[in-house]
């Protein structure tokens, strides 16, 4: 039983990141209806952003900080100069674009930082919390970091008049624009915010899995299993799903298939999501009347 | 009387499809102009030429004397100019009141919104008890009013109307242009409407233009229009 309760939580704080990645797959999924195969990388390369950042003696929390307006720039700067361009193109254009993306910024990672994997500071202390038995204190720090980042992220979209802009922008370009929205911007500005949440989840995971430049790559994955799952339209589905595959994942690795198979889960789950219910488990469909 | 928008030799294409050849067009400050046509005259093209909105588009556009060459929809909005398009345009999976409030999203007057709310939901007191409500699920009419109400919130100075009537029941057409009336009257706005029907369109209008295939066929006063011979045989059947 605790050791049952043990995979749970972790399964959790795993879910977490996944939850992250999802969300930042859904965000530009829900305005553009594309897949961001480049949103793993770029959260690892923001990751390395912060790494050296605390190397050259930045305090955690202020390179975190500064990590975060990294990621939203050049977000908005990869949106602006690179997706732009092939917005309008036939899929599979941009979905080599999105690869190129993703190849290309594991390399100049490579290049600059090199491939052996690095220590990378939790920000949370070594022993457990209120000494529970069941989670680490790092585990515990990224579900509350990830639930924190939801939260305001949720308050953003709903009560803000950005946010609203932006909601509106997703749904209907044209209406936007003739209430005066520029909405080219706001699609820019969803890039910057995904390259914020594929952030923090790469600072998160940074410091159990190790920070190398393939590090996103099964992680990314499990955020598109969950995305998913949750329905691809749905952001706060997809965060739920990312969870769910968390602990998905994590019970099946050490009851079911396996750590060497654990990644079969995701592909698992996704193939039958795609089958039994593509809409995802929130997926809501539309009402319209006409 | 002053122009408030003048169009001179506006040409307009999708691509390389040449919808508007070339049309002259003026809308009075204050009044209400229809400009009304068979199905592909080139109606909605006019209205999209006016806001740069979808159509590549040459010739002479001003609003209040300003020349909108080369500027974007965005801007041009921030002018005062509305568009209710066609089809309503209305964001439907957000909630009435977040329709509306995106009406009024290039504002920075936040009191006067707020009253704005009260007076639009006076005009169309159904949204009201909607507010709360997934914009989709509202009935064809309802949408309708809803399109209107969100292009009210921005104050503009030019409203611009695309087949209102499009799809509805007469009782509930009439309801809509008596509605527009009051407005036109109460706020200042001048209309540019555009109607496939022409017998309501003539009832409100003070002048009137008749596109045919991409250019215009005939104007003047609503009235004269409405009593023109060719006019009534195809357009008006009587």
């Amino acid at each position: 039983m605790q050791a049952l309760l043990h995979q749970i939580f972790s399964g959790l704080a795993n879910g977490g990141i996944y939850a992250s990645i999802a969300l930042a797959l859904v965000m530009i999924y829900r305005s553009t209806h594309h897949v961001n195969f480049a949103q793993g990388e770029m959260a690892m390369f923001s990751t390395y952003i912060a790494w050296t950042l605390i190397q050259v003696g930045f305090p955690y929390w202020m390179a975190f900080a500064l990590t975060l307006v990294f990621a939203f720039v050049s977000g908005v700067l990869i949106e602006r100069i690179v997706v732009r361009p092939v917005e309008d193109k036939p899929i599979l254009v941009v979905v080599i674009v999105f690869i190129g993306l993703l190849v290309i910024v594991n390399s100049i990672a490579g290049w600059l930082f090199d491939y052996t994997p690095k220590t990378f500071p939790s920000p949370f202390p070594d022993r457990p919390w209120y000494g529970s038995r069941y989670i680490s204190a790092h585990e515990l720090g990224m579900i509350v970091v990830t639930l924190c980042m939801l939260a305001l992220i949720f308050t953003f979209f709903r009560f803000t008049p950005l946010g609203l802009a932006m909601r509106a922008a997703a749904q209907n370009p044209i209406s936007s624009r003739l209430v005066g929205i520029r909405v080219g911007w706001m699609l820019a500005f969803g890039w910057g915010l995904a390259g914020v949440i594929g952030a923090v989840a790469g600072m998160m995971t940074a410091p159990i899995v190790y920070l190398d430049p393939n590090m996103m790559a099964g992680i990314l994955l499990y955020g598109f299993a969950g995305a998913l799952m949750g329905g691809i339209e749905n952001p706060v589905g997809a965060a739920v799903g990312g969870f769910l595959v968390g602990v998905l994942e994590n019970v099946a690795g050490a009851y079911v298939v396996g750590t060497e198979l654990k990644l079969s889960v995701a592909l698992a789950i996704i193939i039958a999501v795609l089958v039994v219910k593509p809409s995802g488990l929130f997926g809501k469909r539309l009402v319209t009347r006409v | 009387m002053t122009a408030i928008l003048e169009l001179e030799g506006v040409a307009a294409a999708y691509g390389a499809a040449r919808v508007l050849h070339s049309v002259d067009l003026k809308v009075e400050q204050g009044g209400i102009t229809a400009l009304l046509g068979a199905n592909g005259a080139g109606k909605t093209t006019t209205l999209r030429a006016i806001c740069n909105l979808i159509v590549r588009r040459s010739g002479t556009i001003r609003f209040d004397g300003r020349p909108l060459e080369g500027m974007p929809t965005e801007d041009i909005v921030r002018l005062g100019i509305a568009h209710v398009p066609d089809g309503r345009g209305t964001f439907v999976g957000l909630t009435v009141e977040e329709n509306l409030r995106l009406g009024a999203y290039t504002r920075r007057d936040r009191g006067e919104v707020a009253a704005d709310f009260e007076r639009v939901y006076g005009y169309f007191p159904r949204l009201r008890e909607r507010g709360e409500q997934q914009a989709g699920t509202l009935s064809g009419g309802e949408q309708q009013m809803l399109a209107i109400a969100r292009a009210l919130m921005l104050r503009p100075r030019l409203l611009l109307l695309d087949e209102p009537s499009f799809g509805l029941a007469p009782m509930i057409v009439q309801d809509i242009f008596r509605i527009l009336r009051t407005i036109n009257r109460q706020e200042q706005v001048s209309v540019l409407l555009v109607e496939q029907n022409a017998r309501m369109a003539l009832a409100l209008a003070d002048h009137a233009y008749m596109l045919e295939t991409g250019a215009i066929a005939l104007e003047g006063p609503a009235d004269a229009i409405g009593n023109n011979e060719s006019v009534r045989r195809v357009y008006l059947g009587y």
